[in-house]
């Protein structure tokens, strides 16, 4: 059999989705930036909205996002995405403005644009990648970087004395009034994705009833930044970030899920 | 177009200007002395009416990107502030810049540096004109002298931000904001329809339609060489600038002996000691700078070779005289004369400073 024997409409079981570009991603392999890049487009796909749609791409490895996302987009200055996001979502009620942020972007230097975006209620979608550490800038400590991890600017390892503790701050939003859902996610397994894909679809669907701030945090691998191989960056963050972070739904219908 | 007459202080007529010029969103942070931009927006409810949207932000730096976002999906987006709100909105400056986005960004300026006073002062010229953000790039700066420009100068200001997509300034001061003076105000320009914006800023990223590509909106380029190429587009367009939209008024100049260069109040205060020192039998031109940058180097190139002397007057220690002294390349005496840190000078202490330091000089 040949190739052109297979490759018929009748045979298609997974087509990449319209709304990814066909650029071929930079990111390193295992990386869960791309997983994630690619349950967004497809939300976006499935919901038809891909007309609406503005991308706001942060400062971080993810810089590049808007290159992927086949909608329209913008380049935020470092953490200050969700600011571009309120005035966009508010001057254009009808579209479909989301960030996309790493920990550094949002839990650091755009803590204050972050922290009043959801305190407002804006009625945007907040991708949140933790992958406790710069990866773009070449393995600095973040803000989510858990205490003993090393990293470029922790080499012994973070500690409570000399940098504080790891920032939950999803679980702080959680607290906020202005914030609708608040989800906790990752995509190291298909179970994982599924599930992701579902929590991103659920904020979309909010945004589009006009419930307020959707937030989705995805815990996920730097392997690189880690110096770890990507099968093990899994492991690893399942054994030592999904305790800090655990998985699962914070706040669902503006109401704080009790554990 | 039907005029009506209004008493306003300038920071309203802003604002007031803001909603009759069509802008479409405007985000801001409260500090002295520019806060009635925003408290009369509140008091307004335009979006009751033009449907713009007014938005108290949690600092400037969350203003400036609100305006950057905004801008990026083409909508006419504003904010205003005074000197170190200015500063805090340095790095959105050199974004909008760099990504090139039309957006007015008004200065009221105060006395610095730090916190300072919050009385009137001109010793933010630097910042505006010079950069105050990272990069080759340039702000397009309109200097309102009276609170009818600072009405004008809001409409003008669109014009200039989305013809050659950059961001405007409009530097004023402290006094300018707070006077009360009586202007003319006119038609309600309507807010650009979805239609009229995908033709006026057709590069905008405003949703992709299916029959397009996505539109990017970025200040990034990795590769150096592009970078290189899209800073010499940028120069271009300052040059363009410069050759095309100097703007100043000449008072008084062509048969005088001595020149003031001065903007804003500065400008004002200049004229009164112009009077006076006519009566003294001084022939005094005034140089009324309009647009800071575009800089009127021309225009002073050629006063330099027919006058004695130019004394730059502006409230700061002395950072306009600078580009005058380059663009008058030593063809005749240029000094300067302020009073700073939020005090302003008197038209006698300009008219002292014009004898002591040009026409009495050795
Ligand atoms: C104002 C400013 N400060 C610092 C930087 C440098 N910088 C670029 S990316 C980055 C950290 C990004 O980390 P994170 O948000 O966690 O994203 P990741 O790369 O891990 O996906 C930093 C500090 C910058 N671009 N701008
Ligand atoms: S450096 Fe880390 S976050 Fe960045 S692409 Fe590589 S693995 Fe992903």
């Amino acid at each position: 059999m040949f190739n052109q024997d297979i490759v018929k409409p009748e045979n298609l079981v997974y087509k990449k989705t319209d709304v990814l570009t066909d650029k071929i991603m930079h990111y390193c392999p295992g990386c869960g930036h791309g997983t994630t890049h690619r349950i967004i487009a497809e939300v976006i796909e499935e919901m038809g909205i891909q007309d609406k749609a503005i991308c706001i791409a942060p400062v971080g490895c993810s810089v590049l996002a808007y290159n992927y996302f086949e909608v329209d987009s913008l380049g935020a200055a470092h953490g200050r995405a969700p600011a571009l996001a309120t005035a966009i979502q508010r001057l254009n009620p009808d579209h479909h403005t989301f960030t996309y942020q790493g920990d550094g972007d949002l839990a650091a230097i755009g803590t204050a644009e972050t922290i009043h975006a959801c305190n407002r209620g804006e009625n945007i979608v907040i991708i949140f990648i933790n992958n406790g550490i710069y990866g773009m800038t070449g393995g600095q400590m973040a803000p989510t970087t858990l205490i003993g991890m090393q990293t470029a600017t922790s080499p012994y390892g973070r500690t409570v004395e000399l940098n504080g503790y790891p920032l939950q701050i999803t679980e702080l939003l959680a607290q906020l009034p202005g914030t609708y859902f608040v989800t906790r996610q990752s995509v190291h397994t298909s179970a994982a994705v599924r599930k992701a894909k579902k929590a991103v679809r659920q904020a979309f669907e909010n945004q589009k009833n006009k419930k307020g701030t959707s937030f989705v945090e995805v815990v996920s691998n730097c392997n690189s930044g880690w110096k770890m191989t990507a099968p093990k960056a899994n492991e690893w963050m399942v054994e030592n970030m999904f305790v800090k972070y655990p998985i699962g739904d914070i706040k669902v219908d503006g109401e704080i899920v009790q554990k | 177009m039907a005029k009506e007459l209004k008493l306003m202080k300038g920071n309203e007529a802003i604002a007031e200007a803001a909603i009759r010029s069509g802008c479409d969103g405007y985000f801001g942070y409260p500090i002295t002395p520019q806060s009635e931009v925003m408290e009369y927006l509140m008091a307004e409810k335009p979006w009751e009416r033009t449907g713009m949207v007014v938005l108290q932000a949690e600092s400037e730096t969350s203003s400036i990107n609100m305006v950057y976002g905004g801008a990026g999906v083409g909508k006419k987006v504003m904010t205003s502030s005074s000197s170190p709100g200015i500063s805090l909105m340095a790095e959105g400056l050199t974004y909008l810049a760099g990504a090139e986005l039309p957006a007015l960004v008004v200065n009221v300026v105060r006395g610095g540096p730090g916190l300072g006073t919050i009385q009137p002062s001109q010793a933010d010229y630097f910042q505006a004109t010079k950069g105050g953000g990272h990069g080759d790039y340039q702000l397009f700066v309109l200097a309102p002298a009276t609170v009818q420009e600072m009405y004008d100068f809001v409409f003008l200001g669109w014009e200039i931000a989305f013809k050659y997509r950059n961001p405007v300034m409009i530097l004023s001061d402290g006094a300018i904001g707070q006077v009360m003076e009586k202007l003319y105000v006119g038609d309600y320009v309507p807010r650009w329809t979805d239609e009229e914006l995908r033709k006026n800023a057709p590069w905008a990223s405003f949703g992709k339609p299916a029959d397009r590509d996505h539109h990017i909106i970025t200040s990034l380029e990795l590769d150096s060489a592009k970078q290189e190429q899209h800073n010499h587009k940028l120069q271009a367009k300052y040059r363009e600038m410069e050759e095309k939209e100097v703007r100043f008024e000449a008072i008084n100049c062509d048969d005088a002996d001595y020149i003031f260069v001065a903007y804003g109040s500065s400008a004002r205060i200049a004229e009164k000691a112009m009077q006076l020192g006519k009566e003294k039998g001084y022939k005094i031109g005034i140089l009324r700078l309009i647009t800071l940058f575009p800089f009127p180097k021309k225009k002073i190139a050629e006063l330099s070779t027919k006058v004695k002397g130019m004394l730059a007057v502006e409230m700061s220690a002395g950072q306009m005289v600078e580009d005058v002294r380059l663009a008058a390349q030593f063809r005749c005496p240029v000094e300067h004369f302020g009073r700073y840190g939020g005090i302003i000078h008197t038209p006698q202490e300009v008219l002292e400073a014009l004898e002591e330091k040009i026409i009495k000089r050795k």
